[in-house]
């Protein structure tokens, strides 16, 4: 029996989250958005249609049950739904913070075309925030022993998931992770402000309580070979889950003057290695008053609020294109503004200038304008000739996007690549190498935390196969 | 954690530590080296192995006390845990038979130099070891390098051992008696290796050295230790930590491995104080 009745309320308006006030959040590392109390959850679950034909699911790329997850919630039944989330998300509260909900499931919501679309990533990220606060024991449903064993390299979004579907079939598990702490991008990479490293430890620890061992600072590539674990450590199969660790620099002179952050250092040093703790922490970072970060991603986004929030003075995002063509998420966008992060649109960087000690001082940039679609379907961004003009920084982050580590290509020749590194599979996540398999970053060399996750799912299921079958064809 | 077996002052404020890491032990090669981190709240501090054990499964490292986590480090004792440690890293040392190796240590250098050294001469080289230190109670690995050495010559800057001088001037008597010097393997302060780069350019003698670049992460994700290298960026940690000295921008790489040098105080101070404060009679590290 539900707990309460399902009152359809359409017409109302998307129920808003709260949220720690911009000048509050300038100042400390706290999460921004607070989360729904269960009485905002249900509110914003009547919302939803509950569609026959339900268009959300088509968008989500792990094909969650959408409607029947907030049919749950609103029916007060939020165990129920953080079960129903769980079968298909093995990391609800992650993908309910992180996801770009607005281009995948909200998108598709019928709602949207006439009003906004329900809130599905905050109703995601309530049911699953309601089971962890409630401190209930998970349930796992984990099939019998298979005596098969399974190597991940790396224990990001796309190893931790291709980790937790294959203990849920039985098979034993050992992640290798290169830094001391697992979670891959989760930790380094996003701040603390946008997902709490607890959140990150509570899905760790489940999968340990699913049987998986994760080995930290453990370098594939060269504390072991692919084919020695393959032969000499008895795995049968291995899921390369290596992400986009490789920081681009754009190649303009300055880059190497002292002050020049790749995004990842600078995320690094504050995330995993906090250093906003310092001295507390021993691993410093720099910060001037002035900052530009160079790009427009979320990256580009999480690195100027942490500036922000370590107390730069005047923060500037560098991009190239206009503000429709920004990658970075919408409510990253709106949340940076709001934190004082001024816009510097139709703009690229051309040289880093630096004092006789060789520390920053400004940067030169050349002014933009927007010619015909390439590619990638943007406009393409053509200097302005003699536009050139100077202004005065003292810390510049590039987040100009990363690729993928080389450290395994080049102990596995055996495994091909395509440009740039990236790893070649098949549409079953299968590398050219016998029993190895590949998914997230590494083979696409750059994109968001849930078709990592997707990718590691499909090859959860096609190693499942292989372990049963044998079969590699 | 990795199990302290001993600890202790070679030295002074330099300290010999030898760790239980067995698979390290065993995977290790010359060249390469590791990333320590002492605590949980611990940076991640580069070491090269400068010894290693795989029978008994321990790796030797060898450190200066200059700021605040080696010196925390140096007060470890046998039989306690470091946080952790990671590895190996780096390229090995491409070791071949190319004749006479002039093998030039400057201070702590010299630990990373070791295992080279001893390779090199396994394959035959015809070693000469130039140690430089700034007195005679600063060099480490003294009998270790003179045993593998076929030649062996030190200098100070205060004249208390060997020449009154730098590396430098010994190498160039070297150059100057017209000796045959197939390579010039140096590793010390980025000073001394832009010295020897210099002098050893003007001469057209193959040239190695090993940088010791700010790290984070040491795995190729971050690009702290960013160096140019004839004109192009390098990674220290994933395409080195061995570069063609002729080719290495040295002028550049002192001004970046400055950059937190104000920070580093700052932190050595506060812990310089906070150890006073817990050992009131002027404890014997202060």
């Amino acid at each position: 029996m539900p707990d309460r009745k399902w009152i359809p309320q359409p017409k109302k308006p998307r129920t808003p989250i709260p949220e720690q006030k911009p000048e509050e959040r300038r100042k400390n590392f706290k999460e921004v958005a607070l989360g729904y109390t269960e009485e905002l959850a249900i509110e914003e679950a009547y919302r939803c249609l509950q569609c026959k034909n339900p268009l959300c699911i088509e968008g989500c790329p792990v094909g969650i049950d959408i409607p029947g997850f907030i049919r749950h919630i609103g029916e007060g039944r939020f165990e129920e739904a953080y079960y129903t989330l769980k079968k298909y998300n093995s990391l609800p509260a992650i993908c309910g913070r992180v996801c770009p909900q607005e281009d995948q499931c909200e998108e598709k919501c019928i709602m949207g075309k006439r009003f906004k679309p329900v809130a599905i990533g905050r109703l995601e990220r309530f049911a699953a925030d309601w089971f962890i606060q409630s401190g209930k024991k998970e349930r796992y449903e984990i099939e019998p022993p298979t005596g098969k064993k399974v190597a991940i390299i790396g224990s990001g979004p796309a190893g931790l998931t291709c980790a937790g579907e294959l203990a849920k079939k039985g098979h034993k598990i050992v992640i290798f992770e290169a830094l001391h702490k697992p979670g891959g991008v989760l930790v380094y990479g996003i701040p603390e402000f946008r997902l709490p490293k607890k959140i990150v430890e509570v899905e760790v620890e489940k999968l340990k309580e699913m049987g998986v061992e994760i080995k930290t600072s453990a370098i594939i590539g060269k504390l072991y070979t692919i084919d020695e674990l393959l032969k000499e450590e008895s795995f049968d199969a291995v899921f390369i889950g290596t992400g986009a660790g490789l920081p681009y620099f754009m190649g303009i002179k300055g880059e190497n003057l002292n002050g020049v952050y790749s995004a990842n250092e600078f995320l690094t040093r504050v995330n995993l290695m906090k250093a906003y703790m310092f001295p507390e922490a021993d691993t410093p970072v720099k910060i001037g008053e002035r900052v530009a970060v160079i790009g427009g991603g979320n990256t580009a986004m999480d690195a100027i609020r942490t500036a922000i929030r370590l107390g730069a003075k005047e923060a500037y995002i560098i991009y190239r294109r206009s503000e429709k063509e920004l990658p970075a998420r919408e409510e990253e966008i709106h949340h940076a503004k709001e934190e004082g992060v001024i816009l510097k649109l139709l703009t690229n960087p051309v040289e880093i200038i630096g004092d006789k000690n060789g520390w920053v001082k400004a940067l030169k940039c050349i002014k933009m304008k927007l010619g015909e679609p390439d590619d990638s379907g943007r406009r393409r961004p053509i200097p302005i000739e003699g536009s050139e003009f100077e202004f005065p920084v003292d810390t510049v982050i590039m987040a100009i996007g990363q690729g993928p580590n080389p450290l395994i290509q080049e102990t596995q020749p055996d495994i091909e690549v395509k440009k740039w590194g990236i790893i070649k599979i098949d549409e079953e996540g299968r590398t050219s190498k016998k029993g190895v398999f590949a998914g997230g970053d590494i083979v696409t060399g750059g994109a968001t935390v849930i078709l990592a996750m997707g990718q590691g799912k499909r090859a959860a299921a096609s190693i499942d196969r292989y372990l049963k079958t044998g079969e590699w064809k | 954690m990795y199990l302290i077996k001993d600890i202790e002052e070679i030295a002074p404020k330099i300290k010999k530590m030898v760790l239980k890491a067995p698979l390290l032990a065993k995977k290790h090669r010359a060249g390469q080296f590791v990333m320590v981190i002492n605590t949980e709240k611990g940076e991640r501090i580069p070491l090269t192995i400068a010894d290693k054990n795989p029978e008994k499964g321990e790796i030797t490292l060898i450190f200066q006390e200059i700021g605040k986590s080696t010196m925390e480090m140096g007060l470890r004792t046998k039989g306690e845990h470091v946080y952790d440690v990671v590895g190996p890293l780096g390229k090995p040392t491409h070791i071949e038979k190319y004749g006479t190796v002039v093998c030039i240590g400057g201070g702590v250098g010299t630990a990373p130099l070791y295992p080279i050294a001893k390779k090199m001469k396994e394959v035959g080289n015809h070693i000469i070891t130039i140690l430089g230190a700034r007195n005679k109670d600063l060099f480490i690995l003294e009998k270790e390098m003179k045993a593998l050495s076929d030649e062996f010559y030190q200098t100070t800057d205060d004249g208390t051992k060997g020449r009154h001088g730098l590396v430098t001037d010994e190498l160039k008597r070297l150059i100057e008696e017209g000796r045959e010097i197939d390579l010039v393997l140096a590793i010390g302060p980025a000073i001394m290796m832009k010295f020897v780069s210099l002098l050893t350019k003007e001469h057209n003698i193959p040239t190695m050295v090993s940088l010791n670049s700010i790290m984070v992460d040491g795995t190729g994700m971050c690009g702290a230790c960013r160096v140019s290298v004839g004109g192009i960026t390098k990674f220290v940690c994933v395409d080195g930590p061995e570069f063609d000295g002729h080719k290495v921008n040295f002028d550049e790489l002192l001004k970046r491995q400055a950059m937190y040098k104000d920070m580093e105080e700052m932190a050595l101070k506060k812990f310089l104080e906070e150890l006073r404060e817990k050992e009131p009679c002027g404890g014997h590290h202060a």
